[in-house]
């Protein structure tokens, strides 16, 4: 396997350019490597990408990519229940990334500022239980919210509310290690400096501490918000009326569908659905990539 | 609900006893802030107070319990000057307790009852549901000439005249008199309610006829019930309960049902009266997966075929990742910018629309693969139970590897240049140092994203799901799983999709899973050093 060439480069690169087939034979067939694999990983989209386009809308007339050209899928989501997914899903995974930022940056402070009994014991509590995702216990979640509908009907099963209150309930395992690592950056000598100011501990957390951190802010919320976007087998459990579905559970059932098979639809609707995210996703690679955060959003 | 409720604290509160400004009093001190947390506390306290109503009128007392310790350590927290740490963590704490220790806790629990379709609840309100579904018309009673009110919340009501005196209930509340208009016979007006006529009882016509209004406390007496919604007549069940004995008698034939240790009440002779109550089952969910020759037989290959995708998932995508990362770390590749961000494209896409497409692509008849790239066959890839899983590992090898790309190439980047000089001079062939210096230095550091990954896949619900649907379905087995289903989609398809819905099996599954993933994450924690960190 040739890719071992790595190793050599630092010095091929000093003896000048390379030409013709020593050229190939180090550097050219990387390129075709290159394009191949963009190949693979690309197509996939760009077939959806057609679909959305074809004015057809079974799965039947998508295979001849860009044959035809018609924006019709994408005004008829509009008379479906494609936009009241779309809102759902970005008030849920809103709702959700506010409050995982609040309250994992509430629980960062106080585990990075304060000195209390059991704050050794909770940070290792925190880690056992980050390590088992929220969907084991997806049973119990919906029988948990059945009887919640009876007491606070909003909390309860096929609300939102109720949805946006189990995410929260994973907010702190996940993120309060991303964020106290980054809380502990920021010296404690500004605290004691406002505390002798006369500021309180309130004060020092809304005014400054949370100013000073608002970079992991931005990334925890970020990622809450394209993990929430994403998640399906727990709104699918607990949202079962149509009009309050979120994208995933909505996009599934089309896709699903294979009687009436609204293909089209499904390809515009993905195509949307999928831009925000992509953005987002590129935008935040970095954070993504890095350990911390494995498996929090997929891989 | 409590996201806002860290707004604020006591501006008063003191951290440290050395505190330089002396001792400013708390009336002097007074902020807005605290005004906030006045306010979102006496909210938070409304809606607690409000909660324990309901909860007590409900009777869910689990719920109830629940409530009072949340309000009480609330206030405590919120309104002491010594709990500050607290302050910051009782909104998460809150949410962390409830939604998921508490659950993790319930599986616990649910996984050793019968809990599920025909043990859905209590004894007391199975007993109700049994008297419920035998009732009977009683023979040679007057029907009473009936009004349908609904009242202000949209609720079905029946109206009679019970010896000349107006009477009014729904199914919950049973008969109480009331203060209506009547012709003698018929109630005709109603403050607060309002008399349906029969094209409102034509639309809402299911529930008329399946109301049933309680003549009395004691589900013995029967109710009325209407299937003309002019008229309603006695029911009576057909079975009586003695509460007493704890025994249901036929009253026409006599049996005597007794209840039995596993929720349901049996006659001598075998038959039983449905549904059930939810009892203890022990360890017989657990036991059933192995012993059982319906389910043991599929839950093992599902067990397998769970640590086969999630380990090939892992195997594949790192290998595929890592060739093409050692592929473009190398300077003299121009555009590798380009490559790169295109490559990671897959891994960009939302997870659960890639599944979704790949699904379409792979239809058998119109699909994209099918059709186009392999001219028109037709090849049964996720139908075919070897296939399926084939397609899978393939799909998630597309999902995948941009990930594995990423991290080899960060972390091939951070190996230093003068590591790999000395081996070079000392004669070690390209093959060679990759096996004796790149691959120990990168498993050193992927090591414990390979096993979050892993982790990750051995609960991929949504891929699965979305691709196959766990199918193609066993013949023979009582539970809608496949060939293609992990043990997490197993716990759905068992709760949820197999017409009779196990809850407390669906909970023994997922206990095995937590056992699984408690094992596979101990072990990538010990390869970190986030412990040492705290």
């Amino acid at each position: 396997m040739s890719a071992v060439t790595t190793p050599e480069t630092s010095y091929t690169l000093r003896d000048g350019k390379l030409r013709g087939a020593s050229w190939w034979k180090q550097v050219g067939w990387r390129h075709i490597v290159g394009v191949l694999g963009i190949a693979y990983a690309v197509f996939p989209l760009i077939y959806v990408f057609s679909a959305s386009l074809k004015p057809r809308t079974t799965l039947t007339g998508s295979n001849e990519l860009f044959s035809e050209f018609s924006l019709i899928n994408y005004t008829n989501l509009f008379d479906t229940g494609f936009s009241d997914w779309a809102l759902n899903s970005l008030f849920i995974s809103t709702v959700t990334a506010i409050g995982t930022v609040l309250m994992g940056g509430a629980a960062a402070y106080a585990f990075s500022r304060f000195r209390f009994t059991g704050r050794r014991a909770s940070l290792t509590a925190l880690l056992i239980i980050q390590m088992f995702p929220q969907m084991l216990a997806v049973v119990a979640i919906f029988l948990l919210l059945l009887s919640l509908r009876e007491v606070f009907p909003f909390l309860g099963a096929n609300n939102q509310l109720g949805l946006i209150a189990v995410y929260l309930g994973g907010a702190l395992g996940v993120n309060t290690f991303l964020m106290y690592g980054f809380f502990n950056t920021v010296p404690h000598e500004i605290d004691e400096a406002a505390k002798i100011d006369g500021a309180t501990h309130a004060q020092i957390f809304w005014t400054m501490i949370l100013r000073l951190v608002s970079p992991i802010l931005a990334v925890v919320g970020l990622l809450s918000f394209i993990g929430t976007y994403g998640e399906f087998i727990i709104a699918k459990t607990v949202l079962s009326q149509t009009d309050k579905m979120t994208l995933a559970v909505g996009l599934y059932q089309w896709a699903a569908d294979e009687r009436n098979a609204p293909w089209g639809l499904f390809a515009a609707g993905a195509v949307l659905a999928a831009i925000p995210i992509v953005v987002l996703f590129l935008f935040l690679q970095k954070y993504i990539v890095s350990g911390l955060t494995a498996g929090s959003v997929k891989g | 609900m409590s996201v806002g409720q860290q707004a604020g604290s006591p501006p008063h509160s003191k951290k440290r006893p050395s505190r330089p400004l002396g001792d400013a009093s708390a009336a002097r001190n007074i902020s807005k802030g605290f005004f906030v947390k006045l306010a979102v506390m006496a909210g938070f306290n409304a809606g607690g107070v409000y909660g324990l109503l309901s909860a007590w009128a409900v009777g869910t007392w689990g719920l109830f319990a629940g409530l009072v310790v949340a309000v009480i350590v609330a206030n405590w927290v919120y309104f002491s000057r010594r709990a500050i740490p607290g302050k910051y963590l009782y909104p998460g704490l809150l949410f962390l307790f409830t939604y998921q220790l508490f659950t993790m806790a319930y599986t616990g629990y649910v996984a050793f009852t019968n809990y599920g379709d025909g043990h859905n609840s209590t004894k007391e309100d199975a007993i109700s549901a049994i008297l419920s579904y035998n009732e009977k018309r009683v023979e040679g009673t007057a029907g009473y000439p009936l009004t349908v009110l609904e009242d202000s919340d949209g609720d079905i009501h029946f109206g009679i005249v019970d010896n000349g005196e107006p009477r009014v209930g729904d199914s919950e509340e049973g008969f109480t008199n009331v203060d209506a208009t009547t012709d003698g016979t018929r109630i005709t007006a109603l403050d607060g309610y309002t008399v349906l006529g029969f094209g409102d009882i034509a639309a809402r016509q299911d529930e008329v006829v399946n109301l049933r209004v309680p003549i009395s406390d004691d589900p013995n007496d029967g109710s009325l019930r209407t299937t003309d919604a002019t008229n309603a007549y006695v029911y009576r069940s057909l079975l009586e309960y003695d509460e007493s004995s704890d025994r249901m008698t036929n009253l026409e034939t006599g049996v005597e049902y007794a209840p039995n240790d596993r929720g349901n009440f049996v006659s001598p002779d075998g038959e039983e009266l449905t549904p059930g109550w939810r009892v203890g089952v022990g360890f017989e969910n657990f036991t059933k997966m192995f012993t059982d020759s319906r389910i043991s037989g599929p839950f093992f290959q599902i067990l397998v075929w769970t640590f086969a995708f999630a380990f090939l998932s892992v195997a594949t995508t790192f290998a595929l990742g890592l060739a093409l990362a050692l592929v473009f770390n190398d300077p003299r590749v121009r555009g590798r910018k380009i490559y790169r961000s295109l490559l990671i494209l897959p891994y960009a896409f939302p997870g659960f629309l890639s599944a979704l497409v790949w699904r379409g692509m792979l239809n058998e008849r119109f699909g994209f693969i099918n059709e186009v790239i392999l001219g028109g066959a037709a090849v049964p890839w996720l139908t075919d139970p070897w296939l399926a899983k084939f397609s899978i590992i393939m799909v998630n090898l597309w999902l995948g590897f941009p990930y594995m790309f990423l991290i080899c190439t960060g972390t091939l980047q951070s190996i230093p240049g003068d590591v790999l000089e000395s081996a070079k001079v000392d004669g070690a062939s390209p093959w060679r140092v990759l096996r004796s210096i790149i691959l120990p230095l990168l498993m050193v550091s992927t090591a414990p994203l390979l096993i979050s990954s892993f982790a990750f896949n051995f609960n991929n619900f949504a891929l699965i799901y979305m691709l196959t649907g766990g199918g193609p379905n066993f013949s023979g087995s009582p539970l809608m799983i496949g060939s293609t289903d992990i043990l997490i989609s197993m716990v759905y398809s068992v709760a949820f999709e197999s017409g009779v819905k196990q809850y407390g099996l669906a909970s023994a599954v997922s206990i095995l899973i937590f056992i699984f993933v408690g094992v596979i994450s101990w072990l990538g924690f010990r390869k970190t050093k986030q412990l040492e960190e705290l």
